[in-house]
């Protein structure tokens, strides 16, 4: 490949706080009659101050922390000043030169760590609709707690980038901070991306950062993406086009861009070849943040098991496939289910004894392939029924080889088939056997059953 | 009944012995404000309706026996205050039209402690000046000689005070601007603490130093003011959370022993008439028991440098959302002042400048402020000139874009570093204008400020001296 694409990822993941990020005003905005979740902080009032939301900043923290980055302790916020119609103030509230988290990292599966610069706290700013040539504004989501997540430009592919943004959204959603929910612009998504002569890479190792001086001259930013599926197609459009432009000898220039998905194509939205000037400086209504280390280990400790952490420890304890346990500990509330299950079924059943006999991966089978819908049967049902198969299955073991004894006569051409190779046959066999019992069996320990009984 | 003698502490007897009734009080005033104000122009807005209808709910607590710090006093408060219902314009043109659906914290503990709300005063459009000529709604004029400036920015409100159009006055300083004017009209100004009074809903000036604040006739009034003004505020995260004490308790007992700290740089550049005056002043306190000693302190005229960086880029910062979008009126509306803060702002916290100006300020600000408390280490107070001149005349600022901050030199240091500090009238100038000193106190001090300029007033009364308007 001629050109390597760079690309780095800033992620806005709003917290699903009750109350906003600066004033008392629910956050709770979704689909409300506009303008009637506000009051002087958030709609920028003469004179209304903002008092920061703790336990938003708490979230904040977490987040960080479960993205392996370090804390500062003291922190305090800054204004971006700006000039939008959506922004109250003026100015957005935000963090500059000492962010709640920084220098972390994201590991994929392939071994490759993305690294995080930053993990910092702003507000959301108003909703623009423009409509019959009137523009209206929308308050109701201006001073929502966001938290923007920054990577270094680590990622070279359009894969990566997705897994990032499956497991930064699983993560968020393992700690019960933010819905992360797309459709409802919970997170939003803005990669650069940019392309740099492969050559010019060499010396570099794929799992290493490409140093600063080698990164491109230039930098397209796509921004607001709401659907891991866009960034994908537009990290692809945005490669071809800026290599078709490099082919020409052409530097793509330094923009800021927007995906078209009815056109499929990114579109030039604004210039950024001037540096932006925000004007940053302490925000001195809000006095600096002091987190003390022990506040920090306490946030440690409170957060729950990671979903990489937890899917190693299935694998390990309940010895799953990878691909059970991945899919096991997608959601939380699925890895919590599942262990349920073991947990009441390990509890309650010690007299029976079967226990032994129904292995955690029969349960997470059971889970996968049936798909059990977690909110209508409880683990104890599931348990239940598990264990009232594998129960018909020990009760009749003499009934059950008698009845298998009688399939085995009757089908002599079957079974001839099977002897001669024949194999898919035996679930013929399986198939006549459970008809005559007229119970359901595990098929599983039937097939084996029957293998042991013709050979 | 005569105001011209009246003091809120007085008026709040008489209410209680029902000698006569808020309504009636609170008529006089709006009789004298009606009278005087096509001379004074302390106001912005008067709130005849609103003034009656409070003085009238006033009368009927009274009746009932109840009480509260402030019932039936009617005050002005300074029009950088929001006022639910009321029109807020911080005398620009482009709040000419803006009704805020909100009381500012300050106009909140006021209602609840009973106050009779005469009218918002003019001053310096923004709060940006020391004379109320920025205001877009024509100066103010000192009572004393009314071809001459009352200060500013709370410039209405101390005019409102000497010209006794109200008994009591609110307003806000971010440096200078409740104790300059207080010093030019010849009343006292007290300036909390930043973070003692809640800023929440007073349109922001330079936010790390608006402290809102009483202008009255004397110090014990100014103290009963502060007590209801003063504390934590949920919707102020810069508020102290720090207990407040009993001011009314504590301010009458005599000065023995407190050390009084004099810095000859705060009397560089003074007017002769207003030295004079204050090493009297000083003379006297140290008859009353106080030692004086001389300290070393960072020398004033380099504050102001300080001063103007940081508060001009949290202005440019603070009026970014006059946009022109909401609020009626657009940018065209801003005066000179303003435009010329916000271009000076804008350009202190541009990339490659924001460490040369922005940053080094707050450096040197951090200075000063181990520097006070350095020299509060060997001293209680410390008295100079609140001012280095008597009023100057109508015109004075014109073209001088840095009018404010040499008018303030003397009061800024202690702004920057967030301290109390108070001015109380210690004479007359020849001219017949009045002089002012100032009582510099460690953050947190009120009690002993306070205390100082008590004594010295009760030492030397000038309250009763009113000008002839």
């Amino acid at each position: 490949m001629k050109y390597t694409p760079i690309i780095g990822l800033e992620v806005h993941v709003e917290l699903k706080t009750k109350s906003k990020m600066f004033c008392a005003c629910s956050a709770d905005y979704f689909g409300q009659e506009p303008n009637t979740h506000t009051c002087p902080v958030c709609l920028g009032l003469p004179g209304a101050l903002p008092v920061p939301n703790k336990l938003a900043i708490e979230w904040c923290i977490k987040i960080a922390l479960a993205l392996n980055c370090e804390i500062n302790e003291f922190s305090k916020f800054d204004r971006k000043n700006y000039f939008y119609p959506d922004l109250a103030k003026g100015y957005q509230i935000s963090q500059y030169d000492l962010p709640f988290g920084h220098d972390g990292f994201i590991e994929l599966s392939n071994g490759i760590r993305i690294r995080i610069r930053r993990v910092h706290m702003e507000e959301d700013t108003g909703k623009l609709t423009h409509q019959d040539g009137v523009s209206l504004i929308d308050f109701n989501r201006s001073g929502l707690p966001l938290v923007e997540i920054v990577t270094e430009p680590d990622f070279h592919n359009a894969d990566d980038v997705k897994e990032y943004l499956q497991k930064l959204q699983q993560i968020v959603r393992y700690l019960d901070v933010s819905n992360a929910d797309m459709d409802k612009g919970d997170m939003r998504l803005e990669p650069n991306i940019s392309l740099a002569l492969t050559t010019s890479l060499r010396g570099v190792k794929d799992d290493e950062a490409i140093p600063f001086e080698l990164l491109p001259n230039y930098k397209v930013e796509v921004k607001n993406i709401n659907s891991f599926k866009f960034v994908e197609k537009t990290i692809n459009y945005e490669v071809i086009r800026q290599e078709e432009l490099l082919e020409k000898g052409e530097r793509p220039a330094q923009e800021t861009r927007g995906w078209d998905d009815t056109k499929q194509k990114t579109f030039s939205q604004r210039s950024k070849e001037d540096a932006q000037e925000y004007r940053y400086f302490p925000e001195p209504d809000i006095p600096p943040i002091v987190t003390t280390k022990e506040t920090i280990e306490g946030y440690k400790k409170s957060l729950p098991e990671l979903p990489d952490a937890k899917l190693k420890r299935f694998e390990k304890e309940y010895q799953l496939s990878p691909y059970d346990a991945e899919i096991l500990t997608r959601e939380r509330e699925l890895a919590n289910y599942f262990e349920k299950t073991i947990t009441s079924l390990r509890g309650g059943t010690t007299k029976q004894s079967p226990v032994e006999s129904i292995s955690p991966k029969q349960i997470a089978n059971t889970i996968i392939n049936k798909k059990i819908d977690i909110t209508a049967t409880s683990p104890e049902e599931l348990m239940k029924q598990i264990l009232a198969s594998s129960q018909t299955v020990q009760v009749d073991e003499k009934e059950l080889e008698r009845v298998i004894s009688e399939v085995i006569k009757e089908n002599e051409k079957p079974v001839q088939d099977y002897k001669n190779g024949k194999e898919p046959v035996i679930m013929f066999l399986v198939g006549q056997v459970m008809r005559k019992v007229g119970k359901k069996i595990d098929a599983q320990m039937l097939k084996e059953k029957l293998q042991k009984m013709l050979q | 009944m005569e105001i011209k003698n009246l003091t809120i502490t007085k008026a709040k007897e008489s209410l209680k012995k029902k000698e006569f009734s808020s309504v009636e009080l609170t008529k006089v005033y709006l009789e004298r404000i009606k009278q005087l104000e096509p001379k004074i122009n302390a106001f912005v807005t008067v709130t005849t309706d609103e003034a009656l209808k409070n003085a009238k709910v006033a009368d009927e607590k009274l009746a009932k026996g109840e009480d509260a710090p402030l019932l039936g006093i009617p005050l002005s408060i300074k029009d950088n205050f929001s006022t639910s219902g009321i029109r807020t314009t911080a005398s620009s043109k482009v709040l000419d039209n803006y009704i805020p659906p909100f009381d500012a914290t300050v106009v909140t503990k006021l209602k609840d402690a009973g106050i009779v709300m005469l009218g918002k005063t003019n001053m310096d459009a923004w709060a940006h000046g020391s004379s109320t000529e920025t205001s877009d709604y024509g100066p103010s004029k000192n009572p004393w000689d009314t071809n001459h400036l009352p200060g500013g920015s709370s410039g209405g409100a101390a005019a409102s005070i000497a010209a006794d159009e109200a008994l009591g006055a609110i307003g806000s300083e971010t440096a200078g601007s409740i104790r300059q004017p207080a010093s030019w009209c010849g009343v006292v100004g007290l300036k909390p603490t930043y973070g003692r009074v809640s800023r929440y809903g007073v349109v922001a000036m330079g936010s790390s130093l608006d402290s809102p604040g009483p202008i009255t006739k004397t110090v014990e009034d100014s103290a009963l003011i502060l007590q209801v003004l003063a504390g934590r505020d949920p919707m102020d995260a810069t508020t102290s959370p720090k207990e407040v004490p009993n001011y009314l308790q504590n301010f009458k007992h005599d000065i023995k022993g407190l050390k009084v700290g004099i810095s000859d740089d705060y009397f560089d550049g003074v007017q002769d008439e207003v030295k004079a005056k204050v090493e009297e002043a000083i003379k006297l306190l140290e008859k009353l028991g106080a030692q004086v000693k001389k300290v070393k302190l960072f020398p004033p005229k380099y504050t102001i440098a300080v001063y103007t960086i940081l508060q001009r880029a949290e202005v440019s910062s603070n009026l970014a959302r006059f946009d022109g979008i909401r609020y009626g009126n657009d940018r065209s509306y801003f005066g000179d002042e303003a435009k010329r803060r916000i271009m000076l702002g804008t350009y202190t916290l541009s990339a490659g400048y924001y460490d040369q100006y922005y940053n080094k300020a707050l450096k040197v600000r951090t200075v000063i402020i181990e520097d006070f408390k350095k020299a509060f280490h060997d001293v209680d107070v410390i008295i100079g000139p609140t001012s280095p001149t008597t009023a100057l005349p109508i015109g004075a600022s014109e073209g001088q874009s840095m009018f404010g901050e040499l008018a303030d030199v003397l009061v800024e240091p202690s702004s920057i570093a967030g301290l109390s500090g108070i001015n109380v009238p210690v004479g007359f100038s020849k001219a017949g204008l009045p002089i002012g000193m100032q009582i510099i106190g460690p953050q947190f001090a009120e009690e002993v400020v306070l205390r100082a300029g008590y004594n010295y007033e009760q030492a030397n009364p000038l309250f009763d001296k009113k000008p002839n308007v």
